[in-house]
């Protein structure tokens, strides 16, 4: 069902929201990364506010949909998400990093109610949602599965098993997404290990593949309502997106794939998300 | 002298007891698992014949999940199945299964603390004729290293059975390490077994050395034990099938009884059982010790007792290196 313009206009607030937390949080943490968790945070407003079946309230429900975050580097944007949908204060997310904190530098599962797996090493979210949808399938359970993967993870040779697994199975309540953001840390994906097709690659492992802007909110869910729509096979959502989306002067910069921004950056970031490029006024602009 | 307690074949030293490989007991053990709670699953990276998955995938098809040769997809894939409510047990060779997937059993079941059963199978140079590449000999160093890892190493079919029926039951990871060839079925259904307990199968008065065994080695220690004894040197020998945790209080008691402490095991002794006890005792007890086992190399094609005689576990050696340190 199409999004009406209220419900868009309300999940893109989200996703400035999910944006100005995460560069508070990496500017006070010193480190961790910046360019991922932006270009996803349109998608995870989109996950946490409209398509996942959730309680924050009480995040072991059981009959939740996972959603499982691969590559565990970007976490802030899903730390940010599930504090402004209600799972913990959102003063919580300058606790970043730090010692003694549930918002680990990487996921653990173990530490904070709501994550699904520990994560960080890449390749591994895949086959943990292949053991999930196995296992729910042969209970009828109906859990849906979501993992969002990065493209320089696609590298791993676990992601291939996984992708194989899947496919031979026809694991139709998994929802991949890749954010295709075109950057790895050593740089460019095409420079570093190229990728591409990687359509054509899922669909030789018997996937259903959709292409999107993943910074375009209505476009993404329209095409996770298509895949949930599919029953044959499981669907790979290529969600392309802008690294460091909203603040022009990082944009498609791979240097920023793994370094926060210093206290004087994060200022002049902070300004551009509040005031969209100097086109609004904001009173803490 | 055996150790009644320990309710041992009546054919411990005889020539007619049964032999099978201690992955017949996985086989077994994990069917009596997946009678008991239908939660259990086994997956197997296409070695579901020598592995003894096979087993279970008869009686219970749809709860057997062929995984391919992908050892690591297999560890996340139990990850999630655990996830889900499930028990899962994953079944390769201990070359693969830590060997291979050893990252991803680190991080998405010992730090993400899902209760998967990783069976290894194929450990040691009894293995015989693979070779090298299939002689798993470092599966027990890394396995006890990872926090939150339970690891068993059962000591004859029997017990390998009785490990896997009780590892379904515990709520933590565990790894549990299995044989190729056959050794014999010394112990019995009355048997003690309990995950964290060293069993005492050989006692005698005044023991001038403890012989701490893992393993389906066993065996052999139980041999030296009595040759031991017909050369007139009193011994206990004690059986620690768990690794971690240690039966830390056993051990200690031996170690103070005997003043003298070998460890035995089919691993190399950089990081394996003998260092995990050495650990302990230097701690808590200091006692003259001497390591039997792999000493840092490689093992190679060859039958399965010959392999054991050229690394060091003949029943000889262990009875001559035993001599050596009470200086007898």
């Amino acid at each position: 069902m199409a999004l009406t313009d209220t419900q868009t206009a309300t999940l893109e607030k989200h996703a400035e929201e999910i944006r100005e937390t995460i560069i508070s949080m990496l500017v006070e943490a010193g480190s961790g990364h910046t360019a991922g968790p932006l270009g996803m945070a349109d998608m995870f407003s989109a996950f946490y506010f409209h398509i996942l079946k959730h309680n924050p309230k009480e995040p072991d429900w059981s009959e939740r949909d996972r959603l499982i975050l691969s590559n565990g580097h970007t976490v802030p944007v899903r730390y940010a998400a599930m504090a402004h949908a209600g799972y913990f204060p959102i003063k919580e997310c300058l606790t970043l990093r730090k010692f003694g904190s549930r918002l680990q530098g990487h996921p653990e599962r173990s530490r904070l109610p709501g994550l699904e797996t520990t994560s960080g090493p890449l390749g591994e979210g895949l086959s943990q949602a292949d053991g999930m949808a196995y296992a729910f399938r042969m209970d009828n359970k109906k859990n849906h599965i979501y993992v969002m993967m990065g493209d320089g993870e696609q590298d791993e040779g676990n992601v291939w098993e996984a992708v194989f697994f899947a496919g031979k199975y026809a694991l139709s309540n998994i929802t991949a997404v890749i954010d295709r953001n075109n950057i790895q840390i050593d740089g460019m994906t095409e420079d570093v290990m190229p990728l591409e097709s990687l359509r054509a690659k899922y669909e030789a492992f018997n996937w259903h593949v959709i292409e999107v802007n993943g910074n375009d909110i209505p476009e993404f869910i329209s095409a996770v309502e298509q895949a949930k729509a599919i029953y044959e096979k499981p669907t790979l959502i290529i969600a392309h997106t802008i690294p460091g989306k909203g603040i022009p002067e990082i944009e498609f910069d791979y240097h920023w794939h793994g370094k926060p921004p210093n206290k004087e950056e994060a200022k002049r970031f902070l300004k551009e998300l509040r005031t969209a490029g100097g086109r609004v006024p904001h009173e803490y602009a | 002298m055996i150790y009644s307690d320990a309710h041992l074949s009546e054919k411990v030293f005889s020539k007619d007891i049964e032999m099978k490989p201690t992955r017949d007991g996985f086989g077994t053990g994990v069917m009596e698992a997946g009678k008991d709670d239908s939660r259990v699953v086994v997956l197997c990276a296409d070695l579901t014949e020598s592995t003894r998955a096979q087993w279970f995938e008869e009686e219970f098809p749809k709860r057997f999940i062929e995984a391919g040769i992908m050892e690591q997809n297999m560890a996340g894939l139990a990850s999630g199945m655990a996830a889900a409510g499930k028990i899962p047990f994953t079944a390769s060779y201990a070359a693969f299964n830590p060997g291979r997937n050893y990252e991803q059993i680190r991080t998405t079941i010992a730090l993400n603390t899902q209760p998967v059963k990783i069976c290894g199978m194929h450990a040691g140079v009894s293995v015989g004729p693979d070779g090298a590449t299939h002689q798993m000999l470092e599966d027990i160093g890394m396995m006890r290293m990872l926090p939150g890892m339970t690891v068993i190493n059962p000591s004859d079919a029997l017990e390998a059975h009785k490990a896997v029926v009780a590892a379904a039951k515990t709520a933590t990871p565990v790894y549990l390490r299995f044989a190729r060839s056959a050794t014999p079925v010394f112990t019995t259904e009355k048997t003690p077994f309990e995950i964290g307990k060293a069993l005492t199968l050989w006692d005698s008065d005044k023991p001038k050395i403890a012989i701490l065994v893992t393993g389906s080695v066993t065996h052999r220690a139980l041999m030296a034990a009595s040759a031991l004894e017909a050369q007139g040197i009193n011994s206990v020998v004690l059986s620690v099938p768990t690794i971690k945790p240690l039966d830390e209080e056993a051990i200690i008691s031996v170690a103070k009884r005997a003043g003298n402490v070998i460890t035995v095991e089919e691993h190399q002794v950089n990081g394996g059982f003998g260092s995990a006890v050495a650990e302990l005792l230097a701690k808590e007890y200091p006692t003259p010790m001497r390591f039997v086992g792999i000493q840092d190399r490689f093992g190679q094609s060859g039958e399965p007792d010959e392999l054991l005689e050229e690394y060091g576990l003949g029943v000889p050696h262990i009875v001559d290196v035993a001599r050596a340190l009470c200086n007898v």
